[in-house]
């Protein structure tokens, strides 16, 4: 926490964005709850707009019904932790990219069984036993997000976050 | 009501029928990989409506919603391409309709990053990336069913002979059209039909099916001058509920 001074002289005790940030990590992604929302890189920007919290987020995929969830569960989070007036912002562009996930954020999707996205379009590595002998299923998975590919080692099936 | 209003309802409108349409699939498709992707498709599909008509929404400037634009108007105000709104027909018929939809999308959405709107770049730049991914699996599977067996052969010659006349309307500009062009909001139509052209030579060349000769068009639901039969039932499945208990909310 640390003291501001608002126009006019007052002074209010805030969280400081860093803070913040730290809250949000704990926050877990609502359809893949190995992640949190700053693992996922969809969190754009947190400040202060006077005794106001702007937290601006920013969709994975247009469709995506997990956006309204994560929109519930920030403002649940945040104001467990006091957090009174805030807003939720959401920015387009630029769009998100796999590229904003952390690599903590990664090896947490393949040790949950989830590939992680590559740019060369397909899974590196069965995240099962490591095979590089795979097949894709389909294009698309259980969530927008995903695609559906097969170890042709092991042959398990299991889900590859789509590179965008 | 402004240029933006109009472009803005007619990209809703589009993904919003189509979006709809295509979720009908939902649970019926042939096998559940396929079931998967038309839902996904779907899904993206109505995503970028809420853009797209929370666009017109607050152009509009009256209060109302997407989804107000969306359950509370009838037919004749809606302003989606034929194309979007005819029958899935069988599986191949629909990934035909989703191919020659898809294309011009793509191409739709990729002079839109450079609007002079930026409320309207910001959307295409989000979409783009996701109708990428829509017209490379569509076209796949025009080719794979094209160059298939006979039968798939038939069936996806027979739906591009069906549905190639509905074509011409995504690139016949009016009065609407001509505006957003001139202000650089939206590409100038007749443009984007040399590319769009070329692509669909290349893919029905590799899926051994041949594109129809004449260029007739069927057009009238962009300007809302005449939609097929097929419109209103879509609407009365789609908007019953808000019809029947008005701000029914979850």
């Amino acid at each position: 926490m640390a003291a501001t001074r608002l126009p006019g002289g007052r002074v209010v005790t805030q969280a400081s964005v860093e803070q913040v940030y730290a809250w949000l990590d704990e926050v877990p992604d609502p359809e893949i709850p190995v992640i949190s929302l700053t693992d996922l890189g969809i969190i754009r920007h947190v400040e202060w707009a006077g005794e106001t919290l702007e937290v601006t987020v920013t969709p994975t995929y247009s469709g995506c019904p997990a956006t309204s969830v994560i929109n519930l569960d920030i403002e649940t989070a945040l104001r467990a932790r006091g957090i009174e007036k805030l807003t939720l912002k959401r920015q387009l562009s630029p769009p998100w990219t796999t590229d904003w996930l952390t690599e903590s954020g990664r090896a947490k999707l393949e040790a949950y069984g989830i590939a992680p996205p590559q740019p060369a379009g397909g899974p590196q590595q069965c995240p099962r036993c490591q095979s590089q002998h795979l097949e894709r299923l389909s294009q698309f998975g259980s969530t927008p997000c995903k695609a559906q590919w097969r170890c042709k080692s092991c042959l398990e099936p299991f889900d590859y976050f789509k590179c965008i | 009501m402004s240029t933006l209003y109009d472009f803005a309802l007619r990209m809703g409108d589009n993904t919003l029928i189509l979006g709809h349409r295509v979720s009908e699939w939902c649970g019926h498709a042939p096998v559940l990989e396929e079931d998967i992707a038309l839902a996904n498709t779907a899904l993206d599909l109505i995503g970028q409506t809420q853009l797209w008509l929370g666009l017109a929404a607050e152009e509009e400037g009256s209060g109302k919603t997407a989804d107000d634009l969306a359950f509370l108007r009838d037919a004749w105000e809606f302003r989606n391409a034929l194309l979007c709104e005819l029958p899935n027909g069988d599986f191949g018929r629909t990934l035909m309709r989703q191919y020659l939809f898809d294309e011009w999308h793509l191409l739709m959405l990729k002079a839109l990053q450079g609007s002079s709107e930026k409320r309207v770049s910001d959307i295409a730049d989000k979409a783009v990336k996701e109708v990428s991914y829509h017209v490379e699996r569509s076209r796949d599977t025009v080719i794979g069913l094209g160059d298939g067996t006979a039968e798939s052969h038939k069936r996806m010659q027979e739906a591009l002979d069906y549905l190639y006349p509905y074509v011409g309307e995504l690139f016949t500009p009016d009065a609407v059209d001509t505006a957003a062009a001139e202000a650089g909001l939206a590409p100038d139509l007749a443009s984007l039909r040399a590319p769009y052209d070329e692509a669909l030579a290349a893919t029905m060349a590799e899926a051994t099916l041949s594109l129809p000769d004449s260029r007739f068009a069927h057009k009238g639901g962009r300007t809302g001058k005449m939609h097929t039969e097929h419109l209103g039932h879509i609407l009365t499945q789609m908007q019953w509920l808000q019809r029947a208990y008005p701000g029914a909310a979850w």
